[in-house]
């Protein structure tokens, strides 16, 4: 039934009363039974993940920060790191990392492969996945004033072969300084070592990838390691390498936000500033570490 | 002077709404609707016209009312009402003739019920549409490629005729206690058909809102393209819980042979939904809302007052509207002079 509004009940030829402001719309009923926010992330799973990858990233990798105080602990900002091992585990080191030590939220970004995989897409969506679009990092940075994690390499960080790792990739066509820019907030830095280890590819299957849409089809070393072991599950499990991650300076970038383009220049020579940070700060955490397993 | 609007659809859930909530506005003249067939509610002041689908008496129509405004809620978004042909020539060609008639005419104001299944609904859109955005890829589904047809129609009479203020609504799925729609079926079903693995936010408004959305746009002469869906996005497990109801789900792949097998038995699952069911879609309704448009709905809202009047229906029987309506006593409330009016 649709009744008419108050405006439109007006009878003409009356007099009209002085104009009030109409009192602030009362609060909408919103029978919400779930605790998923807009982006698909549930409080309650994510809870659940740290719980269950809490004795990984204590006991099996042994996570150490460097420079934590660096990372924002309220406004927004855009995290990016070295993307590395066939199945990332600098992902959820991360996210587990800044969520328990800063009590922040992250939101970690990646394409849209995961979205595609049933189950799995739920589940990386419910623990705090999101798709990597520009609109959805906007609204996270500039809206929301959130934690929000890239990996500007993309699946060409993973997709390498272990003789390559921990030399950075092209970081894309720099879309992420572009949204930082947009969205006026820093970026911070974060270079990893020991993701490279806890899943070396040995060779990739290009035909094998192409044939079934994935971005790379790798032979690990965990395949063939854990493999007779643990059957297929072998593929899953990383190994035990020592995680470091230092977080770098956070670059702020001197223009306003809210610009419909920024100049391609500046914006290129920004990410490749920021790619050369990371890389020399991986180069020099290399030349500390004395051994792969113990850091 | 008051205006005088011509609303397409008069037959149709949305144009019979549409009409009967301008009856009750004071400034609108006179309110002339079209369709094949007549409307299914009671209307005091509307005068129904009969014509066919493609308006071909409407230039004739829009001459001899010169009616200021259109209100052009005849678009099928519904794909398993109908065959693909009968909702092109509704869809596409009708619009082409309405527009065909309405140039260079007395209309000034021009309302267009759109979809947001012109966005379309892949793994890699973005949470939310905003007005702005166009589809990453053409469209997939037949009522898709249709309303993309019509939006484009309706952008080329916006541009030849720059002297009509044209809006267009985009509206998500709507739900409500009347409107009967695929998502309301499948959600009157005992289990509610999900896709397994996968969980996307789906985002709803309620009738009245579509309604009063349209109203506000005319009484506002508001031009452009709005959005229009309730707030918040909620995933499908949870539209099925507050229905109270667990979910079905169908296989991840191959869904096209099992909601073909499913239609045999009653339940049309078209195409497009299948998609929304695996991503989901969200619009960003803050455009309108920055108009001054007030929600009577968010989306779980629209959820809960769809279920709670579907049980009452299947509780009580079909309750109507609140009284049975009797011709002859309303004419007299209408016209007698023994009825004392008060002015409200």
């Amino acid at each position: 039934m649709v009744r008419p509004t108050a405006e439109s009940a007006r009878v003409p030829g009356q007099l009209l009363p002085v104009h009030v402001p109409a009192p602030a719309a009362p609060e909408l009923d919103d029978p919400r039974t779930s605790d998923v926010d807009e982006w698909g992330r549930s409080e309650r799973t994510r809870e659940m993940a740290r719980a269950l990858f809490a004795p990984f990233y204590d006991h099996w990798f042994r996570v150490e920060w460097e420079g934590l105080e660096k990372i924002p602990a309220d406004g927004g900002a855009l995290l990016v790191a070295n993307h590395a091992a066939a199945i990332p585990s600098d992902a959820p080191v991360i996210m587990h990392g800044i969520e328990t030590e800063l009590q922040r939220p992250v939101y970690g970004l990646a394409d849209e492969l995961f979205k595609k995989m049933p189950v799995v897409g739920t589940l990386w969506s419910r623990a705090g996945g999101v798709l990597a679009h520009p609109d959805n990092a906007y609204r996270l940075l500039r809206e929301q004033q959130q934690l929000v994690l890239a990996f500007p390499e993309g699946s060409k960080g993973p997709g390498k072969t272990f003789d390559e790792r921990y030399q950075l990739r092209r970081f894309g066509r720099a879309g992420f300084v572009q949204i930082a820019m947009r969205a006026g907030v820093p970026v911070v830095p974060i270079a990893v070592v020991g993701a490279e280890e806890s899943m070396p590819t040995l060779a990739n299957l290009a035909p094998l990838a192409k044939a079934l849409g994935l971005p790379y089809a790798p032979v690990t070393a965990n395949m063939l390691a854990f493999g007779p072991l643990l059957g297929p599950l072998g593929a899953l499990l990383h190994f035990p390498a020592k995680i470091k991650l230092r977080v770098l300076d956070p670059v702020h970038f001197d223009v306003p936000p809210d610009q419909p383009r920024y100049s391609r220049s500046k914006v290129m020579d920004e990410a490749e500033s920021i790619r050369q940070q990371i890389q020399d700060a991986l180069y020099e955490m290399l030349r500390a570490r004395a051994s792969v397993w113990r850091g | 002077m008051g205006k005088r609007v011509l609303v397409t659809g008069l037959g149709t859930f949305w144009g019979a709404r549409v009409a009967k909530a301008l009856e009750a506005d004071p400034d609108v003249d006179v309110i002339v609707g079209l369709d094949k067939v007549e409307p299914t509610i009671e209307l005091e002041r509307t005068e129904y016209v009969k014509s066919d689908e493609n308006y071909s008496i409407l230039s004739r129509i829009v001459e001899a009312t010169q009616v200021d405004t259109i209100v052009h809620t005849f678009l099928v978004v519904d794909s398993t009402q109908m065959r693909a042909r009968t909702m092109h020539e509704i869809n596409v060609i009708g619009t082409m003739n309405l527009f065909a008639a309405a140039t260079d005419s007395s209309v000034r104001n021009v309302v267009v019920k759109s979809s947001s299944y012109v966005y379309g609904c892949a793994p890699a859109d973005p949470v939310w549409f905003s007005e702005d955005m166009t589809r990453r890829s053409p469209p997939k589904h037949r009522v898709e490629r249709s309303l993309t047809e019509v939006e484009s129609y309706v952008r080329d009479f916006a541009v030849d005729n720059p002297h009509v203020a044209v809006t267009m609504l985009r509206f998500s799925n709507v739900l409500g206690p009347e409107l009967s729609t695929p998502l309301s079926r499948m959600l009157e079903l005992p289990l509610v058909p999900s896709v397994f693995g996968f969980d996307p936010r789906f985002q709803f408004v309620h009738e009245d809102d579509v309604v009063r959305a349209m109203l506000f746009v005319l009484d506002h002469d508001l031009a452009g393209v709005f959005n229009v869906a309730g707030d918040g996005l909620l995933p499908w497990s949870e539209v099925a819980s507050i229905c109270g109801k667990l979910t079905a789900p169908l296989p991840p792949i191959g869904q096209g042979l099992f909601t073909a097998a499913l239609s045999r038995f009653g339940v049309d699952i078209p195409p497009e939904i299948v998609d929304l069911l695996k991503y989901g879609r969200g619009l960003d309704n803050g455009r309108l809302k920055r108009a001054g448009f007030d929600y009577t709905h968010t989306s779980a809202g629209a959820v809960r007052a769809f279920i709670e009047s579907l049980r009452l229906k299947r509780t009580v029987g079909s309750t109507g509207s609140d009284y049975q309506y009797e011709r002859e006593v309303e004419d007299f409330f209408r016209r007698s002079p023994a009825v004392v009016r008060r002015t409200r």
